[in-house]
């Protein structure tokens, strides 16, 4: 299945969806060192965002979300590519700013999630303002 | 369409006012553009959250803007920081933690912001005006400034503040925008009695409510009392930007912007209606707390925001006329500017006695303050209560101010 969404960080990225019930806020809501979810109140915490194409409706709370992806996403235990339902500027600019000082890339694109299950392959592919989500089973 | 940039702007990107504006410059324009903004608008102030050490990514970030020769353009005060300037014996980090905190804090001391060290520079001397365009970090901020004081400001994050401090200016999107600020979402106080009091914790469950089932709308409440004074719709605001993405909401009949409903909706009809009932503030505010009443306490959290003066001066009282004498630690987070007029009054002369241990510049949910995580805290925050079990890995008691001096009084949950 192709789906077509707007590039709010670029780069191609492939990986395991990890989807999100509900809306995480990076700060407060996941440990830097290993990307795990720390947020008590989250259906999903304990599972972890490394290395994961993490699918979510939006982004939540505090603002200090920005440096916290920024952070994960330095070391490694960032998600690989974000998919929302609806844009995030928060974590938009730490996508920018890992680019801007290490090189590191991490798309951040939106699109349509519904139908789309942990475990699934999701690859974004973006060019220019418009990217491909690409998702097989 | 496309994001329209002035020459000025365009100078600013190719390096005519330096490298460090440059760089701002080149992360704000991508990140408007990623927005679908159409041009910029000029700030005229800023306040960062980019004090607070996450990593190297922090330091790594402003030190290249420092090296750059970059300096705030606009008035730009500073949140909290990882470490208490003012008290540094109370910090419990190792050097090696402390450095880097240190250099991040003074840093952007070097970009020339102020030194306010505080999540609620609202209440200080740098408090913005009605209408004005500033750009805005701490969740908590945003969401006073917009809906309390009815300044403009998005939700701003770590990094773009500073870029937008360091060039002057904004993305014209989102709240800066007449269109952007209107009602969205109505939520309506019904089944209370008629002798329903306006305390803290209704605030707080009314805000956590909003932020739980606005989502990005702009959410409206109807049949809320008038406060007891702002920081009620402070603590308002921080629960709802903790349990949610709230930027801006408005209160019919108490914030500038809603002077009735159909002023606070613009015209428009709301998408949705919900109401808000006893039973879910009561719910609410259970989840706030992970343990029962009765428990031991290891300590009490307060100033979550920042404690305002006027909420000194009733937790003042309260510890004379309770007195608590066993020896359980009151921690108070505040601006180092209030700290300061209070202790030049000598309001806090003898309060250590009972306990009183204020902090300045930082918070105790955010870094290693507290001398024991093994126990109860009890906090009048909702914004405590939300994060620091995730933070700190503590438990914790909600409840009201009063509730939290009884109990520290007597060394066990209660709530009157």
């Amino acid at each position: 299945m192709i789906r077509t969404g707007q590039v709010y960080a670029g780069g191609d990225a492939a990986g395991a969806a990890l989807v999100l019930t509900d809306p995480l806020s990076f700060w407060g809501g996941v440990a830097v060192a290993t990307g795990v979810i720390i947020d008590h109140s989250h259906p999903q915490v304990g599972q972890s965002v490394a290395g994961r194409m993490l699918v979510m409706p939006c982004g939540r709370g505090s603002s200090s979300s920005s440096s916290v992806l920024a952070e994960c996403l330095r070391l490694g235990t960032g998600p690989v590519g974000i998919l929302l339902a609806r844009p995030d500027p928060i974590l938009t600019v730490a996508a920018l700013v890992a680019e801007a000082l290490y090189g590191l890339r991490c798309p951040i694109v939106v699109a349509e999630i519904a139908g789309i299950i942990t475990g699934d392959q999701l690859r974004l592919v973006t060019t220019g303002a418009i990217a491909q989500v690409i998702l097989t089973r | 369409m496309a994001l329209h940039l002035t020459p000025a702007d365009l100078a600013m990107r190719n390096g005519d006012a330096g490298a460090a504006a440059a760089f701002a410059m080149q992360i704000l324009t991508a990140f408007s553009e990623a927005l679908g903004a159409q041009a910029l608008l000029d700030i005229s102030g800023a306040h960062i959250d980019g004090c607070l050490y996450h990593g190297q990514v922090s330091l790594d970030f402003v030190e290249k803007l420092v090296a750059g020769g970059g300096r705030a353009r606009v008035l730009t005060t500073l949140n909290v920081g990882s470490l208490d300037l003012i008290h540094p014996e109370l910090v419990r980090l190792s050097p090696e933690e402390q450095t880097p905190a240190r250099r991040l804090m003074q840093a952007h001391e070097a970009l020339g912001c102020v030194a306010s060290f505080t999540c609620a520079p609202y209440q200080t001397l740098y408090r913005p005006k009605f209408g004005e365009q500033i750009a805005w970090g701490e969740s908590n901020a945003i969401v006073f400034a917009n809906s309390v004081i009815g300044a403009r400001t998005n939700r701003y994050g770590d990094f773009i503040d500073l870029c937008c401090a360091l060039t002057g200016r904004a993305p014209a999107w989102g709240l800066h925008l007449d269109e952007n600020r209107r009602g969205e979402i109505l939520f309506r106080l019904t089944g209370f009695p008629a002798s329903l009091e306006p305390t803290d914790a209704l605030f707080i469950a009314v805000g956590l409510i909003i932020g739980t089932r606005s989502g990005e709308r702009v959410p409206v409440i109807e049949g809320l009392l008038p406060p007891r004074d702002e920081d009620q719709l402070k603590a308002l605001g921080a629960a709802a930007a903790s349990s949610g993405a709230v930027g801006l909401f408005h209160a019919v009949g108490l914030t500038p912007e809603a002077s009735t409903l159909a002023a606070a909706f613009g015209g428009r009809v709301p998408a949705e209606a919900i109401e808000i009932t006893p039973a879910q503030v009561a719910d609410a505010l259970a989840q706030l707390s992970t343990v029962p009443d009765g428990v031991a306490i290891s300590a009490i959290c307060l100033g979550t925001p920042h404690f305002s003066r006027a909420e000194w001066d009733r937790l003042i009282s309260l510890l004379r006329a309770a007195a608590p004498d066993r020896g359980i630690p009151i921690y108070v987070n505040t601006g180092r500017e209030t700290l300061q007029a209070l202790e030049a009054s000598g309001a806090l002369a003898g309060l250590d006695r009972f306990g009183l241990i204020p902090v300045a510049d930082t918070c105790t949910y955010i870094t290693a303050i507290l001398e024991r995580l093994d126990g109860v805290v009890m906090t009048n925050s909702g914004k405590w209560a939300h994060y620091a079990p995730g933070n700190l890995g503590v438990k914790v008691a909600f409840g009201a101010l009063e509730d939290c001096i009884a109990s520290a009084a007597i060394g066990r949950v209660v709530r009157g």
